[in-house]
């Protein structure tokens, strides 16, 4: 015992005296996470519009005005012309073009059907589609003001769809993405830290004047990781204050499950980051295969982009992706409320987690070669 | 007189190459023993094996009276080790170095203030205190290695190439520090390339790819080569070698 | 010079476990990425909540069903249930139909339905409910125009760029700007901070060598990894995933050229100010994963945040990176259509060297 507390606060000491790792250690996370909790939205609003009208007749000025009406739509460009306006749908100045084409208001005034056309930047598919819904949607009650017309009785006729969020009723993407990020940052702080800490040793050489003293492998492996688990859990509190008070996220769960939990979820880290420095040579090389699980780990951590839907599998590899857990635990407890029984799956997944890459790192960390 | 490091018929291999081929030697309580030989002739890897950093491929060895094999961790609280690579921490001041390694040898904190004290005074380091140990000169680094290699007093401490890279005057200090630790009964156990080191050892032994060629007093062997310096045998028994480093 | 150049690649491609990591891990991560990132929802569990069980609510439950959206989990009871399944995590939404639905809606003319999504997830539930209303929508439209489909205005949907909406579309320009950026900034970051770890650059520095030519000879090396990196990407996204190459390649190879450039001047300057490795690491990866995927219109669209966040996102240079590869990969873009990115990619560039040479002369 007396020898772990000489390691951590040599560890300490060691962090501390690079001028660059405090602001790199309390300031660069929280201002990632104020920030960066305000970047993620799919909502799509003010969709920059250009109309193509070659009919010029009263009905298109009609349907025109439904679209100035609407709160989705912000007509930027109105032309004769497609040349400009697929100049503009290039240049990113407008993501939308309705082609109103010639005839339409003819057509519709002889009592038959018109096309229009609806043509979207689609390089974003999933914005896409909502854009070409909301189109849609306007033509939509367009057409019910025509049948309106013609047929009083039928147009009354119509399903009410009423929509709640529950969680998270005025779809306030922030609350979703705070507990995320401040998972993805404390990951990688602790991640990064203690990757990059025996292979240092071992570049420098130091290692070896450590494995020629009596210490035991369990005291040298908690005295390393013990700083920066306290480090890492240091930033955890300050980001669950951070969305309290900034974001003003109330945890609707048990605090008590929150930190015990993430006390384990970060030793799973920490021991990913040790396995990592055992297994490499090189700051270098250490740091590359951290790179390599972290991105994808993140990437597939179902905080960007619905994991529900990525193949089998893919879903497969992510099985052995922690972040993944740990971030719907904490969305779980944190937005919902769950309690213990709910997410017994994840908690379980953390403690297996935590238990097979310490042992791993155990393991292959050698006094002897 | 007490043995205290014991090897026989010891082996290394790594794959097809053969590092260590069949040392046998025996070194006796407070004795300088000189291990030396070219670059690459398996001084290094000996030493690693005897301070349990390395596994032998075969061989009965025993340190301090431990079987290397299976009381590793009772050698190692008798052993002291100072790498050829530098091994304080560069950006820890001399005391905190000398506090962590006190520590972890689980020296009590009066001692290792006792100690830090009397290092820093035998070494005149008072203007240094505050510095970090990367701002030392070499030469003093090198000594301060030295006394915190043996910080736990050790029965013996193994010294591989500890003068390498440091002037004349300082090897010269380095080596009245050995001579102290010797007169205190602590076997010395020190690898060099310098001859006119070898001359300051009670014994030394020359190693030729991978085997002991030459194991004597440097008297003895001086004699044996027919020749006044050990330079000179040195040189008789280098030739043998045909490793390329 | 020479001589000095030929030591620091040797140095690189000699270490071949690291050049396993430098070429494999890119190559994973593209393949990894284009094939299993997606922002589509399929098969999303949803629940009903049907109090009629008539034909209309039994027709809308099956077309909801049926679309690759959602997959029909179960079908509760009561109102109690609904948060129950709600916390268990596994249903995102849950569709409550009032009774006599089917009645309602031809005899008073209005039937309600009521979509309840789970919104911890904004995103998906904003889909969910869009997609479902849209479902809806349409069943009422078939129904009321059985009985008059003339004189309407019928829409006709084109998807420009990406008619098949491949979310790979969007990922693949922004992988390839991520990796690009992360490594080649890294890896520069990390072999200077290495030398000054390791006391070689003080070797260096009183050699006659100028501090500009140090410079570049370590950075010459890794401008050609990266570009070998990004063809590889590039191919692999051409051979795998079938993005369009019909834009101007060569303009798009230059491109990429002063955009790793960009990145190796970045590492350079995040080199001169960490001490250590570790410092530099930080600094590269854990300092700019994260705005990069975030601030860069990688995956979240610029146009939807905050005002100060968009004028925030123009400082990362990856933003602009990844509108000029858009732009030339699916948009036929020529140089006219990205010159002001080009330009502002310049100007970082220089940005970073003139910082950087100051930084580096004030050492010495």
């Amino acid at each position: 015992m007396r020898t772990i507390l000489f390691i951590i606060e040599k560890e300490f000491k060691q962090i501390f005296r690079d001028k660059m790792m405090l602001p790199i250690i309390f300031a660069i996370p929280v201002i990632q996470l104020l920030i960066l909790s305000y970047t993620a939205t799919f909502e799509v609003k003010n969709i920059n519009l250009g109309i193509l009208n070659i009919d010029q007749s009263q009905q298109s000025s009609e349907l025109i005005n439904k679209f100035k009406g609407s709160t989705f739509f912000n007509l930027k460009a109105y032309s004769t012309n497609i040349k400009d306006l697929e100049v503009m749908l290039k240049r990113e100045k407008i993501s939308q073009i309705i082609y109103i084409p010639n005839n339409f208001g003819k057509n519709l005034s002889s009592g038959n059907s018109s096309e229009i056309q609806i043509i979207t930047d689609a390089v974003n598919g999933s914005s896409a589609n909502l854009m070409s819904y909301y189109a849609i949607s306007i033509i939509m009650s367009y057409n019910s003001n025509i049948i309106a017309k013609i047929n009083p009785n039928i147009a009354n006729y119509g399903i009410n769809s009423s929509y709640q969020y529950w969680y998270n009723q005025e779809l306030d993407y922030k609350r979703y993405m705070v507990p995320g990020i401040l998972v993805l940052l404390v990951t990688m702080i602790g991640a990064f830290l203690s990757g990059m800490n025996i292979v240092r040793e071992k570049e420098i050489g130091t290692i070896e004047q450590i494995n020629v003293t009596p210490i035991k492998k369990y005291e040298f492996i908690i005295g390393k990781l013990s700083p920066f688990w306290i480090i890492a859990m240091f930033d955890l509190i300050v980001g669950l204050l951070l969305s309290r008070f900034v974001f003003n996220i109330e945890i609707q769960g048990n605090i008590f499950l929150i930190f015990s939990v993430s006390a384990i979820y970060l030793l799973s880290v920490l021991g990913l980051g040790l396995l990592i420095s055992t297994v490499s040579d090189t700051q270098q090389q250490a740091m590359f295969i951290a790179w390599f699980f972290m991105v994808i780990f993140i990437m597939l951590s179902g905080l960007f982009t619905p994991v529900e839907s990525i193949p089998q599998w893919a879903k497969i590899i992510n099985y052995i992706n922690p972040i993944k857990y740990f971030i719907k635990f904490m969305r779980q407890v944190m937005l919902k409320g769950s309690n213990i029984f709910d997410v017994y799956n994840e908690i379980v997944v953390i403690v297996v987690y935590s238990i097979a890459t310490l042992s791993l790192a155990f393991w292959r960390y050698r006094k002897v070669s | 007189m007490e043995t205290v490091v014991e090897v026989k018929n010891l082996v290394k291999k790594f794959g097809n190459f053969v590092a260590n081929d069949n040392l046998t030697f025996e070194v006796k309580k407070g004795e300088i023993f000189g291990f030396l030989g070219a670059n690459g002739a398996g001084k290094t890897t000996a030493i690693k094996i005897l301070c349990g950093l390395s596994t032998p491929t075969s061989g009965e060895l025993n340190i301090a009276g431990f079987n290397i094999y299976t009381e590793r961790e009772k050698i190692k609280k008798n052993i002291g080790y100072m790498s050829q690579k530098f091994s304080l921490y560069d950006d820890l001041t001399i005391a905190e170095n000398i506090k962590f390694y006190g520590g972890i040898y689980g020296l009590s904190l009066k001692k290792i203030k006792e100690k830090t004290i009397k290092y820093i005074e035998a070494l005149n380091l008072e203007q240094y205190t505050k510095k970090m140990v990367a701002e030392l000169p070499l030469g003093i680094k090198q000594k301060l290695a030295f006394m915190v290699s043996v910080i736990h007093e050790p029965k013996i401490v193994f010294l591989d190439e500890p003068t390498s890279g440091v002037d004349p005057i300082t090897r010269r200090q380095f080596w009245d520090m050995i001579y102290n630790e010797a007169n205190k009964g602590t076997t010395i156990f020190v690898t060099t390339h310098y001859m006119d080191e070898a001359e300051y050892c009670n014994r030394i032994s020359i190693m030729v790819d991978g085997k002991i060629e030459a194991l004597d007093t440097p008297a003895n062997l001086k004699k044996t080569f027919n020749s006044n310096n050990m330079e000179n045998v040195f040189i008789q028994l280098a030739r043998k070698a045909t490793r390329i480093d | 010079m020479k001589d000095f150049i030929i030591k620091e690649f040797k140095q690189i491609f000699r270490d071949y476990r690291s050049m396993v990591i430098l070429f494999g891990i890119p190559i994973a991560q593209v393949l990894l990425f284009g094939f299993a990132l997606t922002m589509d929802l399929n098969d999303v569990h949803f629940a009903v909540l049907d109090k009629s069980k008539d034909e209309y609510s039994k027709k809308i439950v099956d077309k909801i069903n049926s679309s690759d959206y959602f997959i029909l989990d179960q079908n509760l009871n009561s109102e109690s249930e609904i948060t129950k399944i709600f916390e268990k995590g596994i249903v995102k939404e849950v569709i409550v139909f009032e009774s006599n639905f089917t009645e309602n809606f031809i005899k008073k003319g209005t039937a309600n339905l009521q979509i309840i999504a789970d919104a911890s997830d904004p995103n998906t539930a904003n889909m969910l409910v869009n997609y479902t209303k849209a479902i809806v929508d349409n069943f009422q439209q078939t129904i009321v125009t059985e009985n008059s489909l003339k004189g309407i205005v019928i829409p006709q949907i084109e998807f420009k760029y990406n008619s098949e909406l491949k979310s790979v579309f969007m990922f693949v320009p922004g992988i390839i700007t991520i990796i690009l950026m992360l490594v080649s900034a890294m890896m520069t970051s990390i072999s200077i901070a290495r030398e000054k770890e390791l006391g070689t650059m003080e070797i260096l520095l009183v050699s006659p060598i100028k501090p500009i030519q140090i410079i570049v000879g370590k950075v010459l090396p890794y401008v050609l990894l990266s570009f070998i990196n990004f063809m590889v990407i590039l191919i692999l996204s051409f051979w795998v995933f079938g993005m369009p190459m019909d834009g101007n390649m060569f303009l798009l190879l230059v491109e990429a050229v002063l955009y790793i450039v960009m990145s190796l001047a970045l590492g350079i300057f995040i080199s001169t100010v960490s001490n250590s490795q570790q410092t530099a690491m930080l600094l590269s990866m854990f300092a700019l994963l994260l705005p990069t995927i975030l601030l860069s219109g990688f995956i979240f669209p610029i146009e939807n945040m905050p005002q100060i966040l968009q004028i925030l996102s123009n400082i990362m240079p990856s933003k602009w990176f990844i509108i000029i590869v858009k732009s030339i990969m699916l948009k036929q873009g020529s140089f006219i259509d990205v010159w002001k990115e080009t330009l502002i990619l310049i100007s970082f560039t220089v940005f970073f060297i003139v910082l950087s040479i100051k930084k580096f002369k004030i050492r010495l």
